[in-house]
């Protein structure tokens, strides 16, 4: 699992960010410390872990830097560009920027490449590129122009690859994109033309750069809101002038189109990428880490000041400009796995209940970066699909429902949703599914009348959503408090944060009564318990022996007195369920959820005392229900194990046991449920009593065995 | 095939000395083992786990290490303060050596296996250079202030790591300077206990180091940057042993709660390079403390306090999965402590410091097949001999007519002269033995207690003969020209003219007494030899090797007999060959010539060899006694081998008459409860 830390902000000095944000983010030479430099005059070098900046340095006013500050990591120097030609580099001992050194260049300089290990790069505008140590042996050298007129460098990277730097660039000319690798092994210089795909039209936003094997992976972010692959091999088959290269979808609407400071994206490691951007037209804009493997939202964070549309990532520390301060937020990319995408594993489903595959299957979707990244033959077996694919009518039903979804009434919606569902599933079901999911949600949040609950009851009940297809759909749910959508979500959605579970108990805790009984509710998970309410007297015996030790006959049990003073109570509470059946199937419903201990547990601080005491006496009335019978199980069709109970009433515990300590009603409870770990303590020391016992016994036998140490014997060989 | 009273004896009171060091040879697939009583013996690995030689103990040279160097050349060192070197031929001692550095507590071989490193009591870590025939010291390294516990070379011979107490030093062997110092951990679940001791290091071609202590933690350590970089707690008491492959994809370490753990150097997911040691397997075969352990190519190999040697093949290693895939367990010499006297019903039993003699008891009664008869007179301990001097006794043994003892230790040769007089037994040292007999590898006495035979350990053979109260040497036969080794079996034949001899790998040579003459040699066989016997009128020679084989060749023919002809070519019963403990003892009805009788640990044999051999398919064992007649005689002549497996473990069985057997047992139970008490650990709860 991938997760943002707790934001901090680097200085509360106002930066001086002009409207195009800052002009970049750079390391410096020692871990912890980096270079920012302004749009405007301005370098500051920061120390990240003490959140205040060492250092600032500014050109003379009337000038302007151009170019972001890097570190010359052989030197430990610091060089900065201002007014496009004019190059400086000083050091932490110097204060005045104006009494550097200072080189006066031919050309427009782009940017300065640093990275550790190699000198550092300039680079001109023009593309060409030069070391810093040739071109300040010569600054006023001819410097050669590699792209052709109109042609703008959009991006440029620099980085490592087998030892050896690279460099790639993007230009653009007329809504057309080339990259341009550099090998500075080889000294040659490639060009490659970006095609674009279906979706000519789109502008691409931002752009990243990893190395994967022996191909650059270029990842990039259209404007309405898609993420790109491109892979360029490092070492060209053929030197043939403009070869093409082919973009891949990898993840589909991560932010909206359009935004109004546009968006960033920026790779984390293999699986991961970072996104900058609102993920819907209206809404705030959010930080968000996507796993591309699995296609999985993994966490997100909403940044209400707006951000510039930059993004940086610096040894697990992203940095961005939120409102008007420069801002940390530093993150924790574990390796990725399907467990560790989807979260612990829910409990063993009965076999029957779900024909299709409840986890979408990546190897035959369309549309998206498979798990077999790099493969070129499947890459190219899913090109061949796709065409296949929108050739079918199946998309015209889809595309149909869509269209309806925009504008007609629920009836409508229905209707050409039963039409849709009664098509054939084909590889791409679950994402035109997430679609429509996505679609209905997006009018429900416009039009806050309209609630189309039928139609996304249908499509859960397809077994194919998942939580992070549809991110958007617990959430109207619960807004409406609408619990019978919830329970099929739980019970259907393999991948609910654990936020929302919680979310979901709090409501199932905290709704009346009544507005339960109008509900309708699976009851599949829940047996009639009060049936069972009529042989009390038989179950009083049955329930005190827990797992064959009687916590009666503790002679130190001062709480005993205690239980005996009202042994009314007692009975009624252990004897009937202390929540409604249709209340109870939802908690059902929460206790076979998946989940994450370490996630679940902040979350279930926040729920209510008394709701609390009542999820537990629930809880605990399913563990007497539970050591009722021998071999520990409820009764009904789905019931809840012992080993969910236990593991809820423990992490309830945890969460609020201060809490709870201080509530009267839960007293009683807490005794029951010490008495039962004393006698489960019990039990155990007992055992270890015996241990000793039985080996006295076997000792016992063995003399019994023992025939001395002399004996005469009679043995006749057959 | 008869009926026996069987005196069963379980009075005979062996403790096995605790293991304190394996040493395991690549070269030649033996396994060096050390025990706390100094004793040193080797096991062949190809020969079926063959004890094949063993060096004698010694009171005040306890080893606390053992290693092999220069190919096949075995060293130890002890707290006595001496590097000892074995000749591995002539079995004893070729010299000791004082390191001059208090006791010595450690000692390992250079990689290239031509110095020796020793870690002494005074914190000084010593190099000494192998020469061919001795070992001379070269320097010392920068001293340390405790004592050196353990030590290792790096792979490539440059660099050293040292444990001691509370820390591990890395040397520089070329400048004999400690580069790193790096302090262990003394908190043990976080109690600080007083000291950790660092009972073992291993130095990995990478840099790595691993060390063992007795926080029950294993530690990996960068030795470039002296830093910890990783740490398994794996035990709740002291983990004292560590060995590592020679891949160093996998290692083994012992715990003092009898736990031996593999780790295992694992890709961390499949298919990448990025590998990380994990614990993979846990085993449990000891109950005392695991004091040492190794790592053949193919098997774990673990000792301790618990005196037993296991030997845990390591499956995935195996590449033919058969019965040498199976786990060992050696707890017993794999050579007789027991000698017999038969005409007087005497037991002559040999301890490390003493012998004790018994006197059988005897019955009136008698009964069917597993009944316990009533004794009429018990079993009487009849004398304690105890040794003078440190040294451990290498072999002893009762003449048949019960009136001689003699028994020899590494330096000195012991022959009494027993009176009887009634209940009374008067003991006479026969004193002035000739200079030559100092040390015997093996004693026999002829039939008629005539003859005394010594194997010495120059590889001479001496004849003795024996008269009232002296004794007048006969003749030597000296050690044949081409062989080294010393011969450690000794085998007459009751008319007293043929004495047959073996050593550990070179064939049998048969001697004629009377004419003092090599008669011949039975050809040399793959496996050594495990016991011998000459059968009474007809002079053939059975003889049995590790490999479960047993050929009959008849001296007077100079060939092997029919039967041993027939039996190697249909080939012996498979569960026969599967047996994992050698034969210790061969002997003969005198009443019925066909009648071979012979036991190992766990089972002893009557083979007819008048009846057919058994093939695969035939039922080797008859575990259940008849139920009818018609039973009993179709059993009677199934096949050729007898077999009882009730009394085990068996040390010693033979014949005292034509109906009386005596089998001498030692329960492990009884092992088990004369050791110090293990670690308790708790089964249940919290």
């Amino acid at each position: 699992m991938a997760a943002l830390e707790e934001e901090f902000t680097l200085s509360t000095v106002f930066l001086g960010a002009g409207p195009d944000g800052l002009l970049g983010v750079e390391q410096s030479d020692k871990t912890d410390q980096f270079l920012v430099t302004d749009s405007g005059r301005t370098v500051i070098h920061y120390k990240v872990s003490d959140q205040k900046p060492l250092g600032s340095w500014s050109v003379k006013q009337g000038h302007i830097i151009t170019c972001p500050a890097v570190c010359n990591f052989q030197t430990g120097e610091y060089i900065v560009v201002h007014d496009n030609k004019v190059l400086r580099i000083w050091n932490n001992e110097n204060v005045n920027l104006d009494k550097v050194f200072k080189a006066t260049l031919s050309a427009e300089v782009y940017r300065i490449h640093s990275i550790q290990g190699t000198e550092p790069l300039v680079q001109f505008k023009g593309g060409a590129v030069r070391g810093l140590e040739a071109l300040l042996a010569e600054p006023q050298q001819k410097i050669e122009t590699v792209t052709s007129d109109e042609e703008v460098i959009k991006w440029s990277k620099f980085f490592m690859a087998f030892k050896y730097p690279v460099l790639i660039f993007i230009t653009e000319k007329h809504g057309n994109y080339f990259a341009y690798v550099q090998m500075f092994n080889s000294c040659t210089l490639s060009k490659y033309t970006l095609l674009l795909g279906q979706e000519e039209k789109s502008v691409i936003q931002s752009f990243a750069a990893s190395m994967d094997r022996k191909f650059i992976s270029l990842i990039s972010l259209s404007s309405h809101g898609c993420i790109y692959e491109t892979l360029i091999p490092t070492h060209p088959s053929d030197t043939e002038k403009n070869q093409k290269v082919v973009r891949s979808l990898l993840l589909k609407a991560v932010v909206s189109g359009n935004p109004r400071n546009g968006v960033a994206l920026t790779v984390l490691d293999q699986d991961h990428v970072a996104v900058l951007g609102p993920p819907l037209p209206a809404s705030k804009e959010c930080l968000s880490i996507w796993n591309i493997k699995f296609q999985t939202l993994q966490t997100s964070k909403e940044l209400p000041q707006g951000t510039s549309g930059q993004l940086w990532n610096y040894r697990e520390n992203l940095f961005m400009l939120h409102g008007k301060f420069l801002t940390v937020i530093p993150y924790k990319c574990e390796v990725s796995s399907l467990a560790g995408a989807l979260g612990k594993l829910k409990h063993s489903q009965d076999p029957g209940a779900h024909a299709m595959p409840h986890f979408v299957n990546w190897e035959t979707s369309q549309g998206c970066g498979l798990g077999s990244q790099n493969s070129e033959q499947s890459r190219r077996n899913l090109r061949r699909r796709k065409i296949e694919v929108s050739l079918q009518p199946q998309m015209t039903a889809s595309k149909r429902l869509l269209l309806a979804i925009k504008k007609d009434s629920e009836k409508h919606i229905e209707v050409e949703l039963r039409k849709f569902l009664a098509m054939k599933q084909t590889p791409d079901f679950h994402t035109t599914t997430g679609d429509i999911v996505t679609g209905l949600l997006g009018r429900c949040k416009a039009e806050p009348s309209f609630y189309p609950r039928n139609c996304l009851m249908q499509l859960i009940q397809t077994h194919v959503l998942s939580y992070s297809l549809c991110p958007g759909l617990m959430e109207v749910a619960l807004e409406k408090s609408d619990v019978q959508m919830l329970q099929l979500c739980l019970q259907h959605f393999p991948d609910i944060p654990e936020s929302v579970t919680c979310a979901c108990l709090r409501i199932f805790l905290s709704i009346g009564d009544d507005s339960l009984q109008e509900a309708d509710i699976n009851m599949e998970s829940v047996f009639d318990y009060s049936d069972s309410v009529q042989d009390e007297k038989m179950e009083e015996q049955t329930e005190i022996l827990q797992n064959g030790f009687n916590p009666g006959e503790d002679n130190c049990n001062n709480c005993d007195q205690e239980l005996n003073e009202k042994p009314q109570d007692a009975t009624e509470e252990i004897t009937s369920c202390p929540v409604i059946p249709k209340r109870a199937a939802l908690l059902n419903a929460v206790l076979h959820s998946a989940y994450s201990e370490t996630f679940l547990l902040p979350h279930l601080k926040d729920i209510a005392a008394q709701h609390i005491t009542l999820f537990l006496q629930y809880l605990y009335f399913l563990y007497l229900k539970c050591s009722e019978n021998a071999t520990m199980t409820l009764p009904g069709i789905h019931p809840p194990t012992l080993n969910q109970i236990m593991d809820w009433i423990c992490l309830l515990l945890d969460a609020n046991f201060t809490v709870v300590v201080m509530i009267p009603e839960a007293k009683r409870l807490l005794i029951n449920l010490y008495k039962f770990v004393k006698s489960q303590i019990c039990v155990y020391s007992e055992l270890n009593k015996i241990e000793v016992s039985f080996r006295e016994l076997q000792k016992l036998n063995q003399e019994k065995n023992n025939r001395g140490l002399y004996s005469i014997e009679v043995l006749e060989l057959f | 095939m008869g009926e026996f009273k069987v005196h069963r004896v379980r009075f005979f009171n062996y403790v096995p000395s605790g293991i304190r060091c394996v040493a395991y040879n690549n070269q030649s697939n033996r396994l060096a083992v050390s025990r706390t009583d100094g004793t040193v013996e080797i096991y062949n690995l190809s020969a079926n786990y063959f004890q094949e030689k063993f060096f004698p103990g010694h009171e005040s040279r306890a080893t606390e290490a053992l290693c092999w160097a220069e190919g096949q050349r075995l060293f130890s060192a002890g707290l006595n303060g001496e590097i000892i070197e074995y000749d591995l031929q002539a079995l004893n001692i070729k010299y000791a050596v004082d390191a001059f550095g208090g006791p010595i507590w450690s000692m390992t071989a250079s990689p290239s296996g031509s110095q020796l490193l020793i870690g002494c009591e005074d914190g000084s870590v010593k190099l000494f250079q192998i020469t061919p025939d001795k070992i001379q010291f070269e320097r010392n390294f920068d001293r340390q202030k405790s004592r050196i516990l353990s030590l290792s070379w790096h792979p490539s011979g440059t660099h050293i790591a040292a444990g001691s107490i509370d820390y591990i030093s890395v040397f520089d062997v070329k400048s004999g300077s400690a580069i790193h110092k790096m302090n262990v951990d003394r908190r043990y679940m976080g109690v600080s206990k007083r000291k950790c001791i660092v009972w073992g290091v291993a130095f990995l071609s990478d840099g790595t180091i691993i060390s063992v202590d007795s926080a029950g933690k294993v530690q990996f350590w960068d030795s470039v940057t002296g830093t910890l970089a990783k740490n398994h707690l794996i035990a709740n008491a002291d983990v004292l042993s560590i060995a590592v492959a020679d891949q160093e994809d996998s290692f083994v370490v012992g715990t003092a709660e009898g736990t031996v753990f593999h780790f295992q150097l694992v890709s961390v997911t499949s298919n990448s390079n990025e590998k990380q040691w994990v614990r993979t397997k846990p085993f449990q075969h000891h109950t005392h403390d695991v004091r040492t352990v190794a790592h053949s190519p193919t098997a774990l190999i673990s000792g301790g306090t618990d005196t037993h040697l296991v030997i845990r093949p390591l499956m995935e290693r195996v590449e033919v999965k058969n019965y040498d895939a199976a786990l060992r367990k050696i707890t017993f010499p794999h050579r007789c402590l027991v000698s017999c006297s038969k005409k007087r019903q005497l037991l002559l039993f040999q301890f490390a410091h003493h012998l004790e003699l018994w006197r059988l008891g005897s019955t009136v009664a008698t009964g069917r097949n597993g009944d316990t008869l009533p004794l009429s007179k018990n079993a009487d301990h009849l004398l304690h001999l105890k040794t003078k001097g440190p040294e451990n006794i290498i072999c002893s043994c009762i003449s048949p007519c019960g009136s001689w003892i003699a028994y020899s230790t590494a330096s000195r040769f012991f022959l009494y002269r027993l009176n009887y007089e009634h209940d009374n037994i008067s003991l006479k040292r026969v004193s002035k033995m000739p200079a030559f007999l100092r040390s015997a590898l093996q004693i026999l006495f002829s039939e008629d207690s005539t003859k005394l035979f010594v194997a010495s350990n120059e590889g001479s053979l001496h004849i003795i003969q024996l008269l009232e109260g002296n004794f007048k040497h006969l003749h030597a036969f000296q050690r044949l020209s081409g062989t080294v080794e010393a011969m450690c079996l000794l085998a007459v034949s009751p008319d007293g003219n043929w004495l047959a001899a073996s050593g550990t790998s070179a064939g049998v040579h048969v001697y004629n007494v009377k004419l003092l003459k090599l008669h011949c040699t039975v050809p040399a066989y793959n496996f050594p030899v495990t016991a011998l016997a000459i059968a009474p009128n007809t002079n053939n020679l059975v003889i049995a090797h590790s490999d479960q084989q047993v050929f009959e060749y008849s001296i007077p023919d100079k060939q092997y007999t029919e039967w041993s002809r027939t039996v190697q070519k249909q080939g012996f019963h498979q569960l026969w060959l599967q047996r994992d403990t050698p034969i210790t003892h061969i002997s003969f009805h005198p009443k019925r010539p066909m009648h071979i009788l012979l036991h190992d640990a766990y089972m002893f044999c009557i083979i007819d060899k008048s009846l057919p051999l058994p093939n695969d398919k035939t039922l080797l064992y008859n575990p259940l006694p008849p139920k009818n007649e018609s039973d009993v005689v179709q059993r009677r002549t199934a096949h050729a081998f007898k077999i009882s497996k009730i009394y085990k473990p068996l040390l010693f069985m033979d014949l005292l008459d034509e109906k009386t057997l005596v089998a001498v047992e030692r329960p492990l139970d009884d092992i088990i409860a004369q050791l110090p008490p293990p670690i308790k650990k708790k089964k249940f709860g919290t």
